[in-house]
C-alpha cells in the first residue's frame, strides 16, 4: 500500500518537472546576433538629465574600489559623498567578472565597475545602458587613451566611464623564492621548482595569461592578441595550464584568501593584484611584486549604469564622485593602479604614484593586455579563421580544473 | 467540522513550506537541468534539451568527479562510524551515569562553533608550519586527505548522538545475558550490540553521507585544487546554470538510491 503511494508521488513529481520544462519554449532574454565586426546591442537610451537624488545607490565593485572606512579607517571616500549628496551607498564586492555579470543580471545593483571581460556581455544582454557623458562633470579630464575603447563602447556609443587601469602582477615570497623572478616561467615551465606552492586566478580569463606566455615562448603559434585564440592556439594554452595544475596549491578568486595563503606560506608564487600585495605587506608577510618581461594581462575598468536601475541620478553622482581628481587619486593609491583622471596625479600622497603606475605611459600599457571578452570575430583582426568565444574558454577552463 | 479546520490550520504552514519551498525548489532544479544557455550572455534559454544530462553520464571528467565525491562521502561515513561507536559505547555503558549528561554536552559544544571557524581552524592546522607539521613532522597538505579529515571532524557529533541514543535503548541485561551464555567481548559486540545498533548507525550515515556529498565550502578551504560535485556546481552556477542544475540532479539521484538502500535494510522502520 505504501509502495504504490510512494510510486504515485514520484510519478506526479516527474510529470510536474517535465511540464515545467516544457512550458516556455521561447527564449527569454535578448538573443544577440553576432555579425562580422561586432554584435548588435539592444537599443537602450541613456539618461538625458539628472533628477533629484533618490536617497540610495547599490554599488557592485571590485574589492578595494569603494572603501567606506570599514576595512581601514584611514581609507574612506564614501561617507563624505553620502553626506553631501544624500545618497546612501550600499556596497557589494565580487571576486571575478563572471560573478559580476551574474549579479548584475538580478537587476538589484545600480552601478558596477566592470572589466573588459564583463562589459560586452553586460551590454549584449541589455543589463546596462549607454551613459550620457555630459552628465559626468569630470569626464573631460579623463585620459583620452581610456575613452571610446572596444570594451567600453559599441558603434561609437559610450557605455561606461573609465575608472583606472593596471596590470596583473607576479607576487612571490622573498624568503622562499630565489632568485627573484622576472618572468612568468616561474609559474609555468619552471613551476616544478615550487611544486605545491603556485597559485593561479580561478577564472576562464586566466587562459589569456597562458596565451600571453606562449606569445614569447612559442612564436610559431603566432598569437598576436591573447584574447583572439583560434582552436589550435587555445589547445596549446590549455595544455600549458594542465601542466601547470600539477604545481598549483590553490586557485584563488577571493583576494583575502590569497593574502592569507601567502602569509601562511602555503602559496609562494603566482598572479596577483597590487592591492593584495599591499595588504599582505601590511600584515608583515615577506612578499614582493614584479611585472614580468613577457608583459601581463591587466584590466581597464569601466563604471556602468544598470538598465533596470531605480537610482540613476545617485548612480551618476557617485560615478562622478569616483572619477573626481581627489577621490580617483585615493582609489588609485589604495588599490595600486593608474588613475583615470589626469588631474589625480597632482593629488596623490606619493608624488611619483602616476610615474610608478605609468598613468600616462601608453608605451608601457601596450605590453599590458586588458581583460577583454573573447568573441568568434577575432579581436586581432584575422578574418581567415574563427576565434574561440568565451563559452569555449569556459568549457576549456572546466576541463583544466578537472584534469 | 471545527476539528477539520483546526487540523487544516495546523498543517497548512508546514505543508506550504514542504510543497512550495522544498518540492518547488526541487522541481525548479529538475526543470532548469533540461534547459540550455546562450553562449555569449550566459542567460538561460528555456528550450528543452537533454544535452546536460547526457554530458554528465558520458563525459569521463564528470564521472570521475562523481566517483571522487562518492569516495569522500563513503570514507567520511566509515571513519565517523569507526570513531563514533566506541565513543558512544563509552558514553552509554562505561561512563558513570552522573557524567553522561556532561559528555553529551561536550559532544554538542563543537556544533555551536561556526562551520567556517572550524574549517579555517583545520586549514591552519594542516598548513605548512601548522600543528600537524610541527608536532608530527609532516602534513598531508590541502587535498583529498585534508577534506576527509575535516569533514569527519565536522560531522562526528551527528554520528555520535544517534549511536548513543541507540546504545541507551539497549538494556544492560542483554549484555549480561550474552556473557552468561559464554560469549566473549568481541562476540557479544558482534552478535548482540551491532544488530541493535544498525538502525542508529544507518540514521547517522544518512547525515554524514548526504552532508559530505554536497559539501563545497570545506573543499574550497582545505581541498586545494580538488574538484568535487559541490565545487563543480559552484563553478558552473554563474556561467551555465542548467549544467549546474544537472549536477544537482545527480546528487538527488544518488541520495534517493542511498535512501532506498538504507530502507531495504529495515533500519528506517525501527528508528
Amino acid at each position: 500500500m505504501r509502495r504504490t503511494t510512494f510510486a504515485r508521488a514520484v510519478a506526479l513529481g516527474a510529470i510536474a518537472a517535465l511540464a515545467l520544462a516544457g512550458c516556455g519554449t521561447s527564449d527569454t532574454g535578448t538573443k544577440t546576433t553576432a555579425k562580422s565586426g561586432g554584435f548588435v546591442p539592444p537599443s537602450l537610451k541613456a539618461l538625458d538629465k539628472l533628477g533629484t537624488p533618490e536617497g540610495s545607490v547599490n554599488v557592485l565593485a571590485w574589492p578595494g574600489y569603494v572603501e567606506d572606512g570599514s576595512n581601514d579607517k584611514a581609507y574612506d571616500w564614501v561617507t563624505g559623498f553620502e553626506k553631501s549628496s544624500g545618497c546612501q551607498v550600499n556596497i557589494k564586492t565580487f571576486g571575478t567578472s563572471d560573478e559580476a555579470v551574474q549579479l548584475m543580471r538580478t537587476g538589484q545593483y545600480d552601478t558596477v565597475s566592470a572589466s573588459g571581460d564583463a562589459t560586452l556581455r553586460l551590454i549584449a544582454a541589455g543589463d546596462v545602458e549607454p551613459v550620457n557623458t555630459s552628465l559626468i562633470s569630470n569626464y573631460p579630464d579623463i585620459f583620452d587613451a581610456l575613452k571610446n575603447k572596444p570594451w567600453n563602447s559599441v558603434n561609437n556609443v559610450v557605455y561606461g566611464i573609465p575608472h583606472g587601469r593596471g596590470a596583473n602582477l607576479l607576487m612571490y615570497r622573498t624568503d622562499k623564492v630565489s632568485p627573484a623572478p622576472d618572468s612568468w616561467s616561474v609559474v609555468f615551465d619552471g613551476g616544478s621548482a615550487y611544486k605545491g606552492g603556485v597559485t593561479a586566478y580561478d577564472s576562464p580569463i586566466y587562459i589569456a595569461d597562458a596565451a600571453l606566455y606562449l606569445m614569447s615562448t612559442k612564436p610559431d603559434l603566432a598569437i598576436k592578441n591573447p584574447y583572439a585564440l583560434d582552436a589550435r592556439q587555445l589547445a596549446a594554452s590549455v595544455d600549458l595550464l594542465k601542466a601547470q595544475k600539477a604545481n598549483v596549491s590553490e586557485y584563488w578568486s577571493d583576494y583575502l584568501k590569497e593574502v592569507q595563503a601567502f602569509k601562511a606560506g602555503s602559496t609562494v608564487v603566482g598572479t596577483t593584484w597590487q592591492v593584495i600585495a599591499n595588504l599582505a605587506q601590511s600584515e608583515k608577510a615577506p612578499v614582493a611584486v614584479t611585472l614580468p618581461k613577457e608583459g601581463a594581462t591587466g584590466w581597464s575598468d569601466t563604471w556602468m549604469v544598470s538598465a533596470k536601475s531605480k537610482h540613476k541620478t545617485c548612480a551618476y553622482l557617485f560615478i562622478d564622485h569616483l572619477v573626481s581628481p581627489k577621490v580617483n587619486a585615493q582609489v588609485a593609491e589604495y588599490f595600486g593602479e593608474a588613475p583615470a583622471n589626469r588631474k589625480s596625479c597632482a593629488e596623490t600622497v606619493a608624488k611619483d604614484h602616476c610615474t610608478i603606475f605609468h598613468a600616462d605611459d601608453e608605451a608601457y600599457f601596450s605590453k599590458v593586455y586588458y581583460w577583454n571578452t573573447p568573441i568568434p570575430q577575432c579581436l586581432d583582426g584575422r578574418t581567415d579563421v574563427k576565434c574561440t568565444d568565451y563559452a569555449e574558454w569556459t568549457k576549456a577552463w572546466t576541463a583544466i580544473r578537472n584534469s | 467540522m471545527r476539528r477539520r479546520l483546526t487540523l487544516a490550520g495546523l498543517l497548512a504552514p508546514p505543508l506550504l513550506w514542504l510543497v512550495v519551498a522544498y518540492l518547488g525548489a526541487l522541481g525548479a532544479i529538475f526543470a532548469t537541468a533540461v534547459w540550455s544557455t546562450d553562449p555569449f550572455t550566459n542567460q538561460v534559454v528555456r528550450t528543452f534539451t537533454t544535452d546536460n544530462l547526457r554530458t554528465l553520464v558520458s563525459d569521463p571528467t564528470y564521472l570521475r568527479i562523481i566517483g571522487r565525491t562518492l569516495m569522500i562521502a563513503t570514507s567520511v561515513t566509515a571513519l565517523c562510524a569507526l570513531i563514533a561507536i566506541p565513543f558512544a559505547f563509552f558514553m552509554a555503558k562505561v561512563a558513570p551515569p552522573r557524567v553522561r549528561g556532561l559528555l553529551v554536552a561536550l559532544v554538542l559544544v563543537p556544533l555551536w562553533a561556526s562551520y567556517l571557524v572550524k574549517a579555517y581552524a583545520w586549514r591552519t592546522m594542516l598548513g605548512p608550519g601548522g600543528v600537524l607539521d610541527s608536532v608530527l613532522g609532516g602534513t598531508p597538505g590541502y587535498g583529498f586527505t585534508a577534506v576527509v579529515i575535516t569533514l569527519t571532524y565536522l560531522w562526528l557529533p551527528y554520528m555520535i548522538l544517534p549511536v548513543y541514543a541507540g546504545l541507551e535503548k539497549l538494556p544492560d541485561s542483554h549484555l549480561e545475558a550474552s556473557a552468561d551464555l559464554g560469549a566473549g567481548n568481541w562476540t557479544t559486540f558482534r552478535r548482540v550490540v551491532m544488530p541493535a545498533l544498525l538502525p542508529s548507525i544507518a540514521a547517522g550515515t544518512i547525515f554524514t553521507f548526504s552532508l559530505s556529498l554536497g559539501d563545497y565550502i570545506a573543499v574550497q578551504i582545505v581541498g586545494g585544487t580538488l574538484q568535487v560535485l559541490g565545487t563543480a556546481v559552484l563553478q558552473n552556477i554563474t556561467l551555465d546554470l542548467p549544467f549546474a542544475a544537472a549536477l544537482g540532479t545527480a546528487s538527488v539521484v544518488i541520495m534517493v538510491v542511498y535512501l532506498l538502500a538504507v530502507r531495504r535494510t529495515g533500519a528506517l522502520e525501527n528508528l
